[in-house]
């Protein structure tokens, strides 16, 4: 909005410092002189002002798309009910009843299939390292595969829970892999990190981790 | 080249693994399997036109291939065949995604301009277009 009224202002100052430098630069010119002496001079300019107006916005949002993430809805309210049987045989499900309980807990959304889960790994480990507790929700993956994902790039998590449909994803109003939730100890989301974690998000994630704590 | 390269090179294209990003699970239950009951079918599938797909985002989840589209498909005709209302489902896509999710926006206040703004230039339109054949008939 605020782009809109200096793309305005700035149009209006061009047309008029443009007609007076016409006036100027070519005062015999007949075309010049119908412009100024037209009744319907303003109204003249009022297409193609328009049209400028429009054409510009539209240049400046093609240069500068923004960025096109869904963040979640659920910010600030309370994690659904939920239960995730165990990914695999030797762990723990990831159940709504463990979130909430006083301290605030991660929720990493991975898949052994995700390319970026692997970029993310060793910032996840290095999270990990610190003590903070993260639950993993394993999108639409076999246990042979997060097995060997795990064994490969590292083992961070706590619990690791299998969404062979996406239910939980949809659930939570996440829109792809890998994504990262800040739980609070209410059971309440804190903060939504979307794509892999880089080394340039981790200050932001335990500050967010650190916000939610208390 | 000689042909035993090209051979080689072929089979070692042939038995590398993709690099595209994809579950190796079958797709879930629902997501390319028609309801039995053709009324709830219909109801899913005005529903699945109008869901927008969430990782392809040009796209609804009927018209889309990605693996999140097929378990929203899933999604969706589960849940109308539990007996949810299509309104109920888009509503609670909408909590969680926002209005983004769903190509039939509702009017609000951010977008009324939408709705208005074709009603306002066709009438402003007919203004005009009734100023000129007025003056055309005086002549």
């Amino acid at each position: 909005m605020k782009l809109l009224i200096i793309a305005s202002i700035l149009l209006v100052v061009v047309l008029v410092g443009g007609f007076a430098a016409l006036r100027r630069l070519y005062p015999d010119s007949k075309a010049v002189a119908w412009l100024a002496e037209s009744k319907t001079r303003p109204i003249l300019f009022v297409p193609l002002a328009l049209f400028l107006l429009i054409g510009g916005f539209a240049a400046y949002k093609l240069s500068n798309p923004g960025d096109t993430f869904i963040r979640s809805r659920l910010i600030g309210k309370e994690l659904p009910a939920f239960t995730l049987p165990e990914a695999l045989p030797n762990r723990l499900p990831v159940r709504r009843a463990d979130f909430g309980r006083g301290e605030p807990r991660m929720i990493n959304i991975f898949a052994s299939w995700c390319v970026p889960c692997i970029a993310e790994a060793p910032q996840l480990m290095e999270l990990a390292r610190r003590g903070i507790p993260i639950d993993a929700v394993a999108i639409r993956d076999r246990p042979e595969d997060i097995a060997r994902f795990l064994g490969q790039w590292g083992d961070p998590y706590r619990n690791i829970g299998a969404d062979r449909d996406a239910s939980l994803q949809l659930a939570i109003g996440s829109s792809g892999v890998p994504e990262t939730y800040i739980v609070d100890g209410g059971g309440i989301i804190r903060y939504q990190h979307i794509g892999a974690i880089n080394p340039s998000d981790m200050t932001r994630l335990t500050e967010e981790f650190e916000k939610a704590r208390r | 080249m000689r042909p035993g390269r090209i051979i080689a090179a072929a089979l070692a294209l042939a038995i590398a693994a993709p690099a595209a990003a994809d579950s190796l699970l079958p797709p879930a239950e629902w997501a390319n399997k028609q309801l039995p009951d053709p009324r709830q079918e219909a109801q899913a599938r005005d529903l699945m036109e109008e869901v927008r797909c969430l990782v392809c985002q040009g796209q609804s989840v009927a018209d889309s291939d990605a693996d999140m589209a097929s378990d929203m498909r899933s999604h969706i005709r589960r849940r109308i065949a539990e007996g949810e209302t299509p309104a109920q489902i888009r509503a609670w896509l909408v909590e969680r995604y926002g209005n983004w999710v769903t190509y039939a926006p509702p009017v609000d206040g951010m977008t009324w301009p939408l709705f208005v703004a074709p009603v306002i230039l066709l009438g402003g339109g007919l203004w005009l277009a009734r100023g000129r054949f007025r003056r055309r008939k005086k002549m």
